[in-house]
């Protein structure tokens, strides 16, 4: 008797999935990693496993329309002379000039100053678009140092110390040689064309302690007006956090795992650093253990999307977000109307994250001059003000909804979590339960 | 002269003084005394005016200078002239690490020895030392001139873009990327300009040796990938 050997279906790897697969073959042919821009793509625990509780019995809610719900924020209040102050509680995170091209800058400035916030410089230093749109611009004082002056730091608003970034904490920069274009390459004192490796630390101090003193520095030479930020990437938060206040932060600044860059190693992008939602507590936890809650403002970004997760990093502790790549999404990133001159690079809009080739159909991640023609700066920034509104309005509907007549009256307890993760790194109850994981019943 | 005494007046009110003056000031000529190694004498200074600090100074003497000419009598701590911009800074003793780091233009001169990180990340500043240097100096230096009288530390130069080295003693060893370069007449023009200046009359630049990028680490290959 013989048997009929039936077909089997193939079954491909969980383990070597087709992405897996085509990063093996395309290291293999090119011999480097993947450099990309963006964020970490991977699902990791994130806001979206929280809910807010809202009112009923135990808590009052006040009218959705026509109580009001305050939003304003004041940022640098501990040693500055000039606090700044925001009327929404979201700020655009800090992007450079060289990953970004002029126009796109000069949106976002627009656009900021529309809503009533700030924006922030980046690698590359401050450009006349930027620093004329902005109403409020935080500089940012880079390791790579990069276009670097003082004319400039007293032309801020506000110093941001950049000592860590979420897509790659302890990480520098790797922006290849298409995108050092001439303005550049003479802002940055680079050679045309190279491939730009900005510096992972700082050149002139080693820890925190000469931190300290390089505010100090700072604060001498802008005449102790500016407040001074300091930003690291979301990886030891509550020790990170009690350092930066130790050495003299006004404000601190928590970019989580889902945090964007220009470019950099894709492996370095999805495998270090803690996720958005993980770092929140336990910085707060550090200001709190400290005296300084409140006193020394955390904005925390990365992931940020919509009012409801600027609701839940406020009812967290944090007193401020920050956004960068939905920032972009709403000046034109990766929108479909690009979608033909998406597929011929090999992508698809939603997905392209190539920013450091230079050839971006949306022209906002260029220095293409036929490409940056293409975005249109008063639009976009129109485009950025109403997102941020939204945003504002998304954010206070909810507030109100929990009775808090200031969205920084949000807290833990009107929060709950879907799953154990997020209940354990949120440190609020599992939905239907009493149990906050770590912390007993 | 003015003079301010640190041991009387805070330091925010001698560097409140300075940022007042503006290029036109009478008041032009400044003496910082009993310094006491404080941090950050004399930072933000935007004006042409001279600076003679008479003792020891701590972190980020001079830092961010602009047009002034600042002159420490005795020696400096780490980061001093850090990202200066123009101007003239000379310390007459020793500095401590990151010396004239990050600076984008003017000249610093040390008379005595330099720590490591001399030059760190420099980006058009010229920086003379009559002394010796430590490790890692001119680490992703850019731009500018980098004359060292003495000896250099390890890693001279590592990862060097388009800054020039000029030592002329011994070079412990050199960083990533860093190779000795042939002495054209420019660069002997160069390097005489910078003695002269720096007020150096001892040394010949025929003694000097010059030290470069070799760009093999400007574009990626995989090939070079036991240099990183």
């Amino acid at each position: 008797m013989s048997y009929h050997n039936p077909p089997t279906t193939p079954r491909k790897s969980a383990t070597f999935d087709d992405y897996t697969l085509s990063e093996i073959r395309r290291a293999a042919t090119t011999g480097i990693y993947d450099i990309r821009g963006g964020g970490a793509k991977r699902k990791v625990p994130h806001f979206d496993d929280l809910l807010f509780l809202g009112a009923s019995m135990s808590r009052y809610p006040l009218e959705g329309y026509r109580e009001k719900c305050a939003t304003n924020v004041v940022l640098g209040s501990r040693f500055a002379k000039k606090p700044i102050e925001l009327k929404i509680p979201i700020t655009i995170a800090g992007m450079s000039f060289g990953s970004l091209s002029g126009r796109a800058k000069e949106a976002l400035g627009r656009g900021a100053t529309l809503a009533g916030t700030s924006t922030t410089t980046g690698d590359g230093g401050m450009t006349a678009e930027e620093r004329g749109h902005s109403q409020l611009l935080v500089y940012q004082y880079l390791p790579s140092r990069y276009g670097m002056n003082p004319d400039d730091l007293r032309k801020a608003d506000a110093i941001e110390i950049v000592v860590g970034q979420g897509a790659k904490p302890g990480g520098g920069g790797m922006l290849l040689g298409q995108k050092i274009s001439d303005r550049v390459a003479q802002m940055r004192t680079l050679p045309k064309g190279i491939d730009q490796r900005s510096a992972s630390r700082h050149p002139d101090w080693t820890g925190p302690d000469d931190l300290e003193i390089k505010i100090m520095e700072l604060r001498e030479i802008t005449d102790w007006e500016k407040p001074i930020y300091v930003k690291v990437g979301g990886a030891r938060p509550y020790y990170d956090i009690a350092l930066a206040v130790k050495a003299g932060a006004d404000v601190v600044v928590l970019d989580g795992m889902q945090g964007g860059t220009a470019a950099t190693q894709e492996v370095f992008i999805e495998n270090v650093g803690q996720p958005t939602l993980a770092c929140v507590r336990p910085a707060v936890q550090a200001l709190q253990d400290l005296g300084m809650h409140r006193k020394v403002q955390l904005i925390v970004s990365g992931g940020i999307r919509n009012g409801a997760d600027v609701a839940k990093a406020l009812a967290l502790g944090a007193d401020a977000v920050s956004i960068g790549t939905a920032a972009l999404v709403a000046i034109g990133d990766n929108d479909p109307i690009h979608e033909e001159e998406y597929q011929k690079l090999g992508t698809t809009a939603g997905a392209y994250d190539d920013w450091h080739e230079g050839r971006d159909p949306a022209g906002i991640t260029t220095q293409d001059p036929a490409l940056m023609e293409r975005l249109d700066p008063i639009l976009a920034g129109r485009r950025l003000a109403n997102y941020l509104k939204v945003m504002t309005l998304e954010a206070q509907t909810i507030a109100r909804a929990c009775g808090k007549n200031h969205v920084h009256n949000l807290e833990p307890e009107d929060l709950c979590a879907l799953t154990i993760e997020a209940a354990a790194m949120a440190r609020v109850p599992l939905a239907g339960t009493n149990w906050i994981p770590g912390q007993g019943f | 002269m003015e003079t301010v005494d640190l041991a009387k007046v805070a330091l925010r009110e001698l560097n409140q003084v300075l940022h007042q003056q503006k290029a036109g000031t009478n008041a032009t000529s400044w003496e910082v005394v009993n310094p006491k190694g404080s941090h950050a004498v004399a930072v933000g200074v935007d004006a042409p005016i001279s600076i003679d600090i008479r003792g020891s100074v701590g972190y980020y003497c001079a830092g961010m200078n602009k047009d002034a000419t600042i002159t420490v009598h005795g020696s400096a701590g780490p980061g001093v002239a850090e990202n200066m911009m123009s101007g003239e800074v000379r310390i007459k003793g020793d500095a401590s690490q990151y010396a004239g780091a990050t600076g984008k233009g003017g000249l610093l001169v040390i008379e005595g020895n330099a720590s490591s990180r001399c030059g760190i990340s420099m980006k058009g500043i010229d920086i003379v030392v009559k002394g010796n240097i430590g490790h890692m100096s001119a680490f992703m230096a850019q731009s500018g001139n980098l004359v060292v009288c003495g000896d250099a530390g390890d890693a001279l130069g590592d990862s060097i873009y388009e800054a020039r080295l000029f030592v002329r003693g011994a070079v412990k060893s050199l960083g990533a990327d860093c190779i000795e370069k042939e002495m054209r007449p420019e660069h002997v023009e160069i390097l005489a300009g910078l003695l002269a200046r720096a007020g150096i009359t001892d040394a010949e630049p025929s003694d000097f040796k010059r030290y470069g990028s070799a760009r093999k680490l400007y574009n990626f290959n995989i090939d070079n990938a036991d240099a990183y």
